[in-house]
């Protein structure tokens, strides 16, 4: 919590541009007559989108790894994003959905549709879906959805240039604007994830045990997984496809409360929404004057980390 | 124990001469399509050449016309497309064979990312072009490859392990491209796009050659392994009891499909999903009894050729040659899925 | 034929983590049915593993009529010691004649082409385990015991003075295991292969293995003939387990009957 805090702070007073405190604190007041002044507000609603994409992402992480008792779920490695982006794509170079709410919902569908795809492939043939199995079903469907985006994009000039800046991922520019109707798809994606954490400890028992001690599992996982994918693919709607998030955070979470869901997921969503304010950060300073994106900060964290995974882990397990 | 009876390996016989003149067959068919298609897109194109014309045009006469048609924009085209494929398919095939995952091809686990990445770094950040960038990407392929190795080396290296490494350093290289291409200048977006997607756009008949050189080393290399690669089928253990080096096979079996894809990459970038398919695809019109390496790399060559024509003269845009191969993965994926009757591990 | 020696000396092995054998002094005896026997995790699959080379030891050495296996080329080693894994891997759509060629891997170069004495191997491996009928089947199709026969065709085609075979029973039937099992002991006393088995059965142990070697936290506990091996002490020391040790009224070989807290 205290972590999130600081990284408010230093997502407002960090950027391109140094800004003195006394302008932030006018800023903050509602004064936007100086460029440092100016600056700031245009800071803070892309520091609330950081903070609100890293919660979706962190919870919608965890979630996953839940739901496949799978160490290396992530909403981009799975091809989920790739999803989204498709979707949205598709919907603007065909149908031109300019509509917030109906560009969020085509998000999520796509988003759907492929995590349900991929989750397919990877328990085909004999031994369900292992880890191993599952990123590589991930890669593949990541691999084909691009493909295809690319397909629809290159012929149209006139949207290339927005989908090619969009797919990188990112915060910047955020406007309240672009905020506000995503907001009842986060707040719907929390509550439902939040509330099958409990079914998420049974889940990890396995689905035959998880049955004997009463839970419906069917029903238990379609509902977790439909809170992780709104949570998902709301935000790519927004954001623009953002890998590892997802992975990081629920591995470093469950170091610090412990595998029950109950507290992880909570802790999952805090750590996603302080990564990603700070992968934010970190990129607007070390790229001054220019500004890296979010998604290749956390793609150069995230990496490590998911590699680091495998060679911890028993080639048994994989 | 007894001798066995002349009957039973007359039987035996039997059963291996059929077997041996199914694939025989299929070969040969497969070599009379990539032929009909090598003549097609010679004949055929904005405008349509006779046979007899590309003929006298590829025995060296002097065709106003059709000449400059056939030898400087088809030919060039034809041959580097049927390399490439052939590349592809033999890397392909002996990634997935030896990690025993159809789904495990290079271009899934990051060999062919590396290359691309590096090409559109030079392209993009050190303005480079030409033979420069080929060099890059060839470089940068085999030590991607050899990055990958090494991070999953713990007591030996398995290939789960291998494929996992491969994904995320991919995963890692492709937004760092990416990011690339969002602050590449406008000019030189035409050029790292092929290096995300490959195409044979404007290739020269120059690049053929050092090309033809690395199949047949790498080639050779790789089908002087062909046999150990069919007992790694059997699980390492197995093939281990029945004598194959298993580190010394996967080096050389690794080397050799690294540096088919990254020479490939280089002339054409990362032609999606040709390495991917092409194996799968063999397994199917062949047979799972026998070596793929041979089926795979003429079908990966008829997979290049036929999607680039399709991509220049059948599609409503022109798309370059990766993005229609890069489509016809979906599909697939779907086929996988209808198909599940059947295990989907093995080839 | 000579029966060629296996010894191994002063052996140390592991998977990096931790030892699992230590200092292991054993020979195996040759032309014999030998079964390794053990409670779970007491090293007896890391032997045979470090005796078929999967593993290199740490420490020692296993030699091969004085030579050592990790030094000896892999083929020719295959040539004389055959291997068959817990649960060896079957390509999909392979078929049964194709899998048991593959066995003659290492009695040819890379470009050699299929000769008369590989068919004839072939074929004998395909009759001995009776599975000639079997060969233009694909092997997902047949039943565990059949693919299990098939799998030891494999290695006979191999042509191999030892075999060794890492729980050859598991996941059979118990008519399948004593089948599998009948099938090593004509293999054992017609040809006299060398036959090193890992086997979790005691009893079966007991009634097909001649000499027994029990394992117990990485080390050897005690090597000889069922009847002084599988001793009441041996059970409680090895398994932890309280028995009774009778003879078996139709072989006579020793026979164990686990006491429970119920008895």
């Amino acid at each position: 919590m205290l972590l999130l805090v600081v990284a408010v702070v230093l997502s407002a007073t960090f950027g391109a541009r140094d800004v003195g405190w006394p302008e932030i604190a006018a800023a903050l007041g509602g004064r936007a007559e100086t460029i440092g002044e100016a600056a700031v507000t245009s800071r803070l609603p892309r520091t609330l989108l950081a903070v609100l994409a890293g919660a979706a992402l962190g919870l919608s992480g965890g979630v996953m790894q839940g739901l496949t008792r799978n160490p290396l779920a992530d909403p981009g490695l799975l091809g989920v994003n790739a999803g989204a982006t498709l979707a949205v794509v598709v919907g603007l170079a065909w149908f031109g959905i300019e509509d917030a709410s109906l560009y969020i919902w085509t998000a999520i569908l796509g988003a759907g549709l492929s995590a349900v795809a991929v989750y397919a492939i990877a328990s085909l043939g004999r031994g369900g879906a292992s880890p191993l199995r599952l990123a590589l079903a991930g890669a593949v469907t990541t691999a084909a959805l691009s493909s295809l985006t690319t397909a629809v994009v290159l012929p149209r000039g006139d949207i290339a240039g927005l989908v090619q800046s969009w797919i990188v991922g990112g915060v910047g520019g955020a406007t309240s604007d672009q905020i506000v109707p995503v907001l009842p798809f986060l707040i719907t994606g929390l509550v439902v994830t939040l509330l099958s954490a409990r079914k998420l400890n049974l889940l990890a028992l396995g689905d035959d045990t998880a049955t004997g001690l009463g839970e419906n599992v069917a029903l238990a996982r379609a509902m977790a997984a439909a809170g992780a994918v709104l949570l998902c693919g709301a935000t790519t709607a927004v954001c623009g496809p953002i890998g590892f998030v997802g992975l990081v955070v629920p591995h470093a979470c469950r170091l610090l409360v412990g595998s029950d869901y109950r507290w992880l997921l909570p802790a999952s969503a805090l750590g996603g929404a302080v990564l990603l304010t700070f992968a934010d950060v970190f990129g607007r300073i070390v790229a001054r004057p220019a500004e890296l994106e979010v998604g290749i900060v956390t793609a150069f964290i995230g990496a490590p980390v998911f590699i680091w995974i495998v060679r911890r882990r028993k080639v048994g397990a994989l | 124990m007894t001798d066995p009876s002349s009957c039973v390996i007359a039987r035996l016989a039997r059963i291996r001469r059929e077997r041996a003149t199914r694939r025989w067959r299929v070969l040969a068919i497969l070599l009379a399509c990539l032929l009909a298609g090598a003549a097609l897109t010679l004949m055929l194109g904005q405008s349509s050449t006779a046979l007899v014309t590309v003929l006298r045009v590829l025995g060296g006469a002097d065709v106003p016309g059709a000449g400059f048609i056939v030898r400087e924009l088809r030919l060039p085209r034809a041959v580097i497309s049927i390399l490439t494929g052939v590349c592809f398919g033999l890397g392909g095939v002996a990634f997935q064979t030896m990690l025993r995952n159809p789904l495990a091809s290079p271009d899934i686990i990051g060999i062919s990312t590396g290359a691309s990445a590096a090409a559109v770094f030079a392209i993009v950040v050190l303005a480079m072009s030409g033979p420069a960038v080929s060099i890059v990407a060839v470089v940068a392929g085999l030590s991607v490859a050899l990055l990958i190795y090494l991070l999953s080396w713990r007591h030996g290296v398995t290939g789960a392990r291998l494929i996992l490494v491969g994904i995320g350093l991919a995963a890692m290289l492709q937004s760092f491209t990416a990011y690339l291409l969002t602050r590449a200048p406008s000019w030189t977006l035409q050029e790292a796009l092929r290096w995300m997607t490959g195409s044979v756009n404007g290739v020269q008949l120059e690049q053929a050659l050092p090309l033809f050189v690395a199949l047949l080393f790498f080639g050779g290399l790789l089908f002087s392994r062909s046999r150990d690669l069919e007992a790694l089928r059997l699980g390492d253990d197995t093939a281990a009891g029945l004598g194959v080096r298993l580190t010394a096979t996967r080096v050389s079996i690794i080397v050799s499909a690294v540096g088919l894809i990254s020479f490939a990459t280089a002339v054409a970038g990362p032609i999606a999903f040709v390495a991917f398919l092409a194996g799968p695809i063999a397994a199917r019109l062949a047979g799972r009894n026998g070596s793929l390496l041979a089926p795979s790399a003429i079908v990966g060559a008829l997979l290049v050729l036929l999607s680039d024509y399709a991509g220049q003269f059948l599609l409503p845009a022109r798309y370059p040659v990766g993005i229609v191969t890069g489509v016809l993965g979906a599909p697939y994926l779907v086929y996988l899925l209808i198909r599940d009757n059947k295990s989907g591990d093995a080839l | 034929m000579s029966d060629p020696l296996l010894v191994i000396h002063d052996l140390m092995a592991g998977y990096g983590e931790g030892t699992v054998l230590e200092a292991i002094n054993l020979t195996i005896p040759p032309g014999r049915n030998t079964a390794i026997v053990g409670a779970n995790a007491c090293g007896k699959s890391t032997l045979l593993r470090t005796l078929s080379r999967l593993l290199a030891p740490e420490r020692g050495k296993v030699l091969l009529d004085g030579h050592s296996i990790h030094r000896l080329p892999a083929r020719r080693l295959a040539q004389q010691l055959g291997l068959l894994p817990q649960s060896p891997i079957a390509p999909e759509g392979i078929t049964v004649l194709d899998l048991v060629s593959r066995g003659r891997h290492p009695h040819q170069g890379p470009f050699a082409r299929w000769s008369a004495a590989d068919e004839a191997a072939v074929a004998e491996a395909l009759e001995a385990t009776a599975t000639t009928d079997l060969a233009g089947r694909t092997v997902e199709a047949l039943s565990g015991g059949q693919r299990q026969r098939v799998w030891i065709a494999m290695a006979l085609a191999q042509q191999t003075n030892i075999l060794l075979l890492d729980e050859p029973t598991t996941f059979l039937d118990i008519n399948h295991q004593i089948e599998v099992l009948d099938l090593l002991t004509d293999l054992n006393r017609e040809r006299g292969t060398t036959i090193v088995m890992v086997l979790h059965d005691l009893n079966l142990a007991a009634r097909y293995a001649d000499v027994l070697v029990a394992m117990a936290k990485g080390r050897v506990y005690g090597l000889g003939a069922p009847e002084e091996v599988l001793t009441e002490q041996m059970v409680q020391e090895v398994f932890g387990l309280e028995s009774r040790i009778m003879e078996d009224p139709v072989t006579g070989k020793p026979m164990m009957i686990p006491l429970g807290r119920h008895v």
